[in-house]
């Protein structure tokens, strides 16, 4: 009993050390979305052959880190100090963050629902998603060096 | 006391000659003759680059405008510098409001020398510090480019600066310091012709050491640390070290460079932010040699340390 009182509380501290830190959790997610952004971008500068399935596959894996960005959670009240390129923005304008991150789950939705059948249509894909990076990044992130 | 009558009496003659050459130094230079002889008749398609080069919309369309609406020049955004508050003007073709009464000859002061058609000093907010690197032809093309654009009705609200800024004619000691034609990096001969195209879109009118290069107390960029970064001169933050010399692109090879002008992502593709959203938009419009041109221009500077002091995070 008492062992499982132990693994129980250690688990539960793991889990809310995992939750405790939104900064490093933001981060992730954002380096994974890069990771994929650059997938498609390889295939479009024409470093890699164009293969409907294996672009289609990116396409939704992206689409599935998009629908983990919950603003609430990885952006808490507070998260703005620290090591963290957020800006003070994000929270002087909260909607306007949420709808620049909503523009970009839609985005990519829409690029699963009308898989690209060539590069040039991936092309225009990844331009629209490329826009939303740099949209919100122009308003919401600051560089420090 | 005839004395102290002496003092007082060369006081006034030496106070009133410095005023005198302060006055006469900080004369609005109008243009030579010889350089509004090279100007001649500009063609718009021409100038449709150079417009993107120059990036004239990042400041001068409304704020957040998207699409079309980048081209109705009617001025607005707001620029927050430790002088005072920078409003750039309604340059549309607007009769009244705007610059569509002005000659070439007024544009070309007005891009090379930072002189208004009534004569008075433009403040450098506006980069004609840069754009006085520019080709005169380049400057008609423009001229013949923005007359294409549409008139917008309405003046931009004014600067908000304070003392001494707020003094225009002090603009012109200014000038004496820091406006120059010359290129900032002197390059030996037998350079590349890609890297002198470069020299002179960074240079001149993309305008980048605006905001790349760290400035002095007098606001003038510091031409030793040219492109090492800055704090930004507008809203907070950095602006990134484009030297081989930081960290931000010495990694980075003219293709990435390229690319990242293009479309906005990093060879690690993170994307483009803050202000360089706009530039990058505007250079994604000029043609490869042009983006190829710039990066190997930038591989090919002198290398400097990061302009701006080490990060710390915030607590």
């Amino acid at each position: 009993m008492r062992k499982l009182v132990l693994a129980i509380s250690l688990l539960a501290l793991a889990g809310s050390a995992a939750l405790a830190d939104p900064i490093q959790d933001r981060q992730a997610l954002m380096k994974e979305r890069g990771k994929l952004a650059g997938q498609l971008s390889k295939v479009v500068k024409g470093e890699e052959d164009f293969d409907a399935s294996a672009v289609l596959t990116t396409l939704k894996a992206l689409q599935a880190n998009a629908e983990k960005f919950d603003a609430d959670r990885l952006f808490p009240a507070g998260s703005d100090k620290g090591d963290t390129t957020a800006a003070p923005k994000i929270w002087e304008d909260m909607a306007g963050f949420k709808a620049a991150a909503d523009k970009f789950l839609a985005n990519t939705r829409e690029a699963v629902a009308s898989p690209p059948g060539d590069v040039d249509g991936l092309k225009a894909q990844l331009n629209t998603i490329g826009g939303d990076c740099g949209a919100c990044h122009q308003s919401y992130r600051i560089k420090k060096g | 006391m005839a004395w102290l009558k002496k003092l007082v009496g060369a006081v006034i003659v030496l106070g009133g000659a410095g005023a005198v050459a302060g006055w006469a130094l900080s004369t609005p230079v109008r243009l030579d003759a010889a350089v509004v002889a090279q100007l001649g008749p500009g063609d718009a398609a021409r100038g449709k680059r150079i417009f993107y080069a120059g990036g004239c919309t990042s400041c001068h369309a409304k704020p957040g405008s998207k699409g079309d609406a980048r081209l109705e020049l009617g001025g607005g955004l707001e620029l927050k510098t430790p002088f005072g508050t920078f409003v750039p003007p309604n340059i549309s073709q607007d009769q009244k409001d705007g610059i569509g009464a002005w000659s070439e000859d007024d544009f070309a002061n007005a891009m090379l020398k930072g002189v208004s058609p009534s004569g008075e000093h433009f403040y450098p907010a506006f980069p004609y510090a840069s754009y006085a690197r520019m080709k005169p032809a380049d400057i008609a093309d423009l001229y013949a480019y923005m007359k294409t654009l549409p008139a917008v009705a309405g003046k931009a609200p004014g600067h908000k600066l304070s003392f001494p800024f707020n003094i225009r004619r002090g603009i012109g000691l200014w000038k004496l310091l820091f406006l120059s034609p010359n290129p900032v990096i002197a390059l030996p001969d037998g350079t590349p012709d890609k890297v002198l195209a470069g020299r002179y879109l960074v240079e001149g009118p993309g305008h980048c050491g605006e905001c790349h290069t760290p400035r002095d107390f007098a606001g003038g960029v510091k031409k030793a640390e040219w492109l090492a970064g800055a704090v930004a001169a507008e809203g907070s933050g950095v602006v990134p070290n484009i030297t081989p010399g930081g960290n931000s692109i010495k990694s980075w090879s003219e293709s990435d460079i390229a690319n990242y002008l293009e479309t906005g992502f990093t060879p690690d593709f993170d994307s483009v932010g803050g202000a360089m959203v706009d530039v990058q938009r505007n250079m994604a419009l000029l043609t490869a040699d042009d983006r190829a041109a710039i990066a190997a221009y930038l591989k090919a500077l002198p290398a400097h340390p990061n302009g701006y002091p080490a990060r710390k995070p915030s607590k």
